[in-house]
């Protein structure tokens, strides 16, 4: 167990690594040109060979991807700045903003919560929504309500966040009036205090949670169905146990072991941001994050929140795998 | 398709007064295609302490039956209808909350592939002490300790640690243990077992017999024994029923059918039966054809399309009229069959015995 989380975390680290090269190798790939995006208006051939001069643009490729490295690896971070005015960026550092000269690693740290509990509310809704319109649908095979589950969770896949989620904010902030306007000042719960905070993040969770609802109700449904014809069911029906018995203690463990899985590296992924969703309602977290630093060619924000969501999803994949094992005990951890 | 005249004519004892009792019973199921027929006016008795097996080929309505006495078609589509007496109760028409009270404490099955017919993710243990505390008002301790002395009793060593492991550490054959102690847990008056040693190697199938021939002696239990292997039949009924088609067409005690049977299908299925004692140039017979599909049975004679002894029929028409299920001898003896009595025999002696 122990020697099964240590090489997983060994891989996890390659894996990063990975992505890192290929995150920068691509981005330099593109014919991007940062140093006109620094020096920003009183752009001239002075200031840009200063500017070239400063950030190591350069430089060969593989040493401005060394020093970049250097401030991830050393656990004192590295020194950016031109000569004379050189500045410590501690460690995790990945890099200075070329937009506007914030550490990219301040700017992840204030996204994060926002995308944090939107992920998290997110999660909440669809798990117990979907599963649970699952189940009943599984329970009323065939009859009117597992019609209609089927009829929602068809609706849910097929409909578009980008439309689904503007619908509901024309309509229950523009039309109805029963919420407010999105104010990113509420998406913190300590300083706007609960109930605007739920007012904020209402309808991003809804929006959010709609598609994967509706995956995890017809994942649900199917897994029941298929477990309610396992033969173990019927042993279980043979013991003389009560219908509620058979329905949620045997055929429910069985038939929702394999959500774990899915929800944990559903989970991971949206940690790292949900990009529409946050831009439709003005959420400032990650997805907004990535959204501006790609738009504005900004290679150090764009790697941070690159490998900052990897990170994410390769340990949601780890955990996934560890606590799958303790829920099957068919599955050996080697 | 109900027979009134075949079903009186082979119930022998009223059916109250045997400790179990089928009476024309018929299990049909509705589909897109039309009725699946699967058990189509069966009956037959069976006292405590005796085993009773049914044979068949696969789709003939053995495990539909078994099936049908646990009431476990209730809630499913299956329509059934005729009657189930068990120690003078009938389970036909019983509400599902009655004979769940009877499932697993009176009438325990054991089914015929124990890795899938266990739950995974729980331990034997648990599997066995829930069959124990759904029925009786015990402690946890109480049905622990139950529950390793049966596994001792079948024949599991070192039952106190192997009741914390799960079914996929246990081999087949132990599954299979498990299994026979978890339908005993209740001291079941009824042992259904379907198929119980398909599943297994020659060597452990013989010692699950013995398992449950001993236990049936301790437990004074009913056993139905479902299988198409004539040779666990051999080694475990005093009375055997061959169905075909969801039909009878020979019931009767072993020693008739095995030496004396009349039935061309039984015929079929008895020449089927791979022998060590014949040469190495003695062929397996199979029977020609397919089992007949539930939703069309044939016209007449459900056997009628795959017999090859119609010719010897008198009287009667293999394809207009289905033959009674009808009484010759003793003890029970009972064929249908259009061939008359006499002919038959003579059939068997000279056909069909010189190559068995």
């Amino acid at each position: 167990m122990g020697r099964y989380i240590i090489r997983r975390l060994l891989q996890l680290v390659l894996i990063l690594w990975v992505i890192s090269a290929i995150t920068f190798f691509l981005f330099w790939a593109t014919p991007a040109n940062p140093a006109l995006l620094i020096c920003g208006k009183d752009c001239n051939t002075e200031t840009v060979a200063q500017v070239n001069a400063t950030y190591g643009f350069d430089d060969p490729l593989i040493v401005q991807y060394g020093t970049y490295m250097k401030g991830l690896i050393n656990p004192n971070g590295r020194m950016i700045g031109s000569e004379g005015s050189e500045r410590q960026c501690p460690w995790p550092c990945f890099g200075e903003s070329y937009q506007n000269g914030i550490p990219v690693w301040d700017s992840i740290a204030d996204a994060f919560p926002a995308t944090f509990w939107l992920a998290m509310g997110a999660a909440i809704l669809w798990l117990f929504g979907g599963v649970a319109l699952g189940i009943v649908a599984a329970l009323q095979k065939g009859k009117a309500l597992d019609k209609l589950s089927v009829g929602l969770a068809l609706f849910g896949v097929s409909f578009p966040t980008l439309v689904f989620g503007y619908l509901l904010l024309y309509l229950f902030i523009v039309k109805l009036q029963w919420l407010p306007f999105p104010d990113t000042a509420n998406a913190a719960l300590l300083t706007a205090g609960p109930g605007p905070w739920v007012q904020f993040y209402i309808l991003p969770w809804i929006t959010l949670a709609l598609v994967f609802a509706a995956l995890y109700t017809r994942l649900t449904r199917a897994n029941m169905i298929d477990t309610l014809n396992e033969d173990f069911i019927r042993t279980a029906r043979a013991k003389g146990l009560g219908e509620r018995t058979v329905v949620f203690k045997h055929a429910m463990r069985a038939a929702l072991t394999p959500i774990v899985t899915i929800f944990g590296l559903d989970l991971g992924g949206l940690l790292g941001g949900a990009v529409i969703t946050e831009q439709i309602f003005s959420i400032t977290g990650l997805g907004k994050f990535s959204i501006d630093s790609v738009l504005g060619n900004d290679l150090p924000a764009i790697m941070g929140v690159v490998l900052f969501a990897a990170i994410f999803i390769v340990v949601a994949n780890i955990i996934v795998d560890i606590l799958y094992a303790f829920i099957d005990p068919r599955v050996r951890l080697s | 398709m109900s027979e009134p005249a075949a079903t009186t004519a082979m119930v022998d004892k009223a059916p109250d007064e045997s400790f179990l009792a089928l009476r024309d019973l018929q299990v049909h199921f509705p589909t897109d295609d039309g009725i699946v027929k699967a058990v189509n006016g069966l009956s037959f008795t069976l006292e405590r302490g005796k085993t009773l097996g049914i044979v068949g080929e696969s789709g003939s309505g053995k495990s539909v039956t078994s099936l049908a006495i646990m009431g476990l078609h209730k809630g499913s589509r299956a329509k059934v209808s005729g009657e189930i007496w068990l120690d003078g109760e009938e389970l036909v028409s019983m509400s599902v909350d009655d004979i769940r009270r009877l499932r697993g404490n009176q009438i325990a099955m054991i089914f015929q592939d124990p890795l899938s017919a266990m739950h995974p993710l729980y331990t034997v243990g648990d599997q066995l002490t829930e069959a124990y505390l759904v029925h009786n008002d015990a402690s946890k301790a109480a049905a622990k300790k139950r529950a390793v002395d049966l596994l001792d009793r079948v024949g599991i060593p070192s039952p106190d640690k192997r009741f914390d492991d799960y079914p996929h550490q246990f081999s087949g054959g132990m599954r299979q243990r498990a299994m026979i102690a978890m339908a005993l847990m209740c001291d079941p008056k009824l042992l259904i077992a379907d198929e119980p040693t398909t599943a297994l190697d020659v060597t452990v199938q013989a010692q699950i017999l013995d398992l449950m021939v001993d236990l049936q002696k301790e437990f004074n239990s009913a056993i139905i024994i479902i299988t198409h292997d004539l040779g666990v039949v051999a080694q475990m009924a005093q009375d055997l029923v061959v169905m075909y088609g969801g039909r009878v067409v020979e019931a009767g005690n072993v020693r008739d059918i095995f030496y004396r049977p009349e039935m061309p299908y039984t015929w079929g299925l008895l020449g089927s039966i791979p022998r060590v004692d014949r040469g190495g140039d003695h062929r397996l017979r199979s029977i020609k054809g397919t089992p007949p599909s539930l939703i069309n049975l044939p016209n007449g004679c459900p056997f009628q399309p795959r017999c090859d002894f119609q010719q010897h029929v008198e009287g009667h028409s293999c394809v207009a009229e289905v033959p009674e299920l009808l009484q010759i001898g003793r003890d029970g003896h009972r064929v249908r069959c259009h061939i008359e009595s006499e002919r038959r025999k003579q059939l068997f002696t000279e056909q069909i015995k010189p190559s068995l």
